[in-house]
């Protein structure tokens, strides 16, 4: 397996943004861009991740490209996913051996629409999307399944909030109103609008750009059913197989950065991936401010961000997308060569 | 089609072709501080334009940056309500949910000093005498019509000035300008 490294990161994230997604990305492309010294025409590939129905307009990420500048032509490709399934894109171009640099981004900005309908629109589009189920209700039927079978417990979910800052203490957590019973606010995500890139780079090259490179050890990407009546929802295989093929087991895990944007989903993965509850919090917490299409390569940045301060060595990034944890993305970096 | 088993009640019914599952989301765009300072300014009749960073190439309307080089512009220029035609469409078929009498132009417009054009309508000249490089002006709506809107000018017209030549036109002035020339 060829080593990649991640070796930039810019990201910015905020409520309700008034600039547009060109305005918001180049500053975050020029600041890794500058990091690493690399103009366009040095990097050998650029792949992002975005959704059209978030910006609530057909080939949208086409328009974000003017935030990199194809002149002259470029090599790029796109997902509609979050920016983690690019980045795992880009790296299979890298064990290619076709690329030695890349850029990768992606971006979300929920801000214009309703994120609660764009979210059901992913759903499955004959028996469930026209019922219009909100995203918090379908996270609260997974939660009140877990809860009801004992697999997490109210305590637990306080414990959560606290941790990841939606609640002060245990008190003011089941102060809170019921806002998708059994789901409070505090256990529900604030949406974001934002951005991330980040520049990764070959084992011969990564050196050169980065003092202390977060190499890529280990990615796997994994996909549960679809139909909501084809899934234990107490369960997520996926998650699980991505990380014992990630190799997360292979050694101890520092620090963790989940793309969990429910207390229930931090539970949920924790459990499924044999983590245990962290001494050391994560750097930033999507349930705080979950930006659709770009929580997940955040995850990946800040993962990366702990190992250049080294304030770890050996870090997991996981990413989600779908409803509930359907598709799972596990990613191992580690700071020392092994 | 594979044959599947259905209780008999369902037996030699008309088979389902379609189902509509009607789907509405709403937006409201966000149009950024480069469209923002383009609007604001077309409300006023004025015609903005932005000046690129990496070359001085002069970009019309703005949207935010460069998009050869990915770089933010944030120096806007106001542009004359003159131009010529870069290239040009005749359109002979009614299109859905257009309301133009047919043949009607659309042609790219090149502003005056602009490096880059834009898609909008020719009129008041007959399609058979529209011509890349022929000059033309810009005919507004009424003041009491015009908004915040990229409808406020209705169509461009012929000024009867002479061409500018057909090696000059439209976005030719690119290669122009990495030749090291202005653009006119």
């Amino acid at each position: 397996m060829r080593k990649v490294a991640v070796v930039a990161a810019a990201s910015r994230q905020e409520e309700k943004m008034l600039d547009n997604e060109v305005e918001m990305m180049v500053p975050l492309i020029t600041d890794v861009r500058t990091q690493t010294g690399l103009d366009q025409t040095d990097i050998c590939f650029t792949c992002s991740g975005s959704s059209d129905f978030l910006a609530g307009q057909a080939f949208s990420f086409v328009m974000t490209l003017d935030a990199v500048g194809p002149v002259p032509p470029i090599a790029e490709s796109h997902v509609e996913m979050d920016g983690a399934w690019a980045l795992y894109e880009t790296w299979v171009k890298f064990q290619m051996g076709v690329i030695d640099t890349a850029l990768v981004y992606s971006y979300g900005k929920p801000s214009p629409g309703s994120l609660q309908d764009v979210l059901s629109t992913q759903l499955d589009p004959y028996y469930v999307a026209p019922l219009w189920p909100d995203a918090h209700s379908v996270a609260a039927l997974q939660a009140r399944l877990l809860l009801e079978q004992g697999a997490i417990t109210p305590d637990e979910l306080a414990d959560c909030a606290v941790r990841t800052g939606t609640a002060e203490n245990r008190e003011d957590y089941f102060s809170q109103p019921l806002l998708s019973d059994p789901l409070r606010e505090a256990d529900c995500p604030t949406y974001a609008d934002g951005g991330v890139a980040l520049i990764l780079a070959s084992e011969e090259k990564a050196d050169e750009l980065c003092d202390r490179p977060a190499w890529i050890t280990g990615i796997d990407h994994r996909i549960d059913a679809h139909h909501f009546g084809a899934r234990d929802f107490t369960a997520v295989p996926s998650v699980r197989l991505a990380a014992q093929n990630a190799g997360v087991h292979d050694g101890p895990i520092d620090s963790t950065e989940l793309h969990a944007a429910y207390t229930t989903h931090d539970l949920l993965l924790r459990k499924e991936m044999g983590l245990g509850i962290p001494d050391t919090p994560q750097r930033s917490y999507p349930i705080q401010a979950d930006t659709l299409m770009a929580s997940g390569l955040l995850r990946i940045a800040e993962a990366a961000r702990s190992i250049w301060d080294g304030s770890a060595n050996r870090v997991l990034a996981h990413a989600t997308a779908g409803p509930i944890l359907q598709q799972n993305l596990v990613c191992v970096l580690e700071g020392k060569e092994n | 089609m594979t044959d599947v088993s259905v209780p008999s009640s369902l037996d030699g019914v008309e088979p389902v072709q379609s189902v509509r599952t009607p789907i509405r989301l709403e937006y409201t765009f966000t149009p950024g501080v480069a469209a923002q300072t383009y609007l604001r300014e077309f409300a006023n009749k004025k015609i903005l334009g932005v000046v690129s960073p990496v070359d001085g190439a002069v970009l019309v309307p703005p949207r935010g940056a460069d998009s050869r080089h990915g770089a933010l512009c944030d120096e806007f220029i106001e542009m004359p309500h003159t131009g010529h035609v870069g290239s040009f469409c005749v359109t002979n078929v009614p299109i859905p949910g257009r309301d133009l009498d047919l043949p009607y132009i659309s042609a790219c417009i090149f502003l005056d000093g602009a490096d880059i054009g834009f898609l909008n309508l020719v009129a008041e000249c007959p399609p058979e005498e529209c011509r890349i490089g022929m000059r033309v002006e810009a005919v507004w709506k009424p003041d009491e019509e015009i908004g915040m809107t990229a409808e406020n000018i209705l169509y461009w017209r012929p000024t009867g000035e002479p061409d500018i030549p057909f090696g000059a036109a439209g976005v030719r002035g690119w290669h122009v300008r990495e030749e090291g020339e202005a653009n006119a």
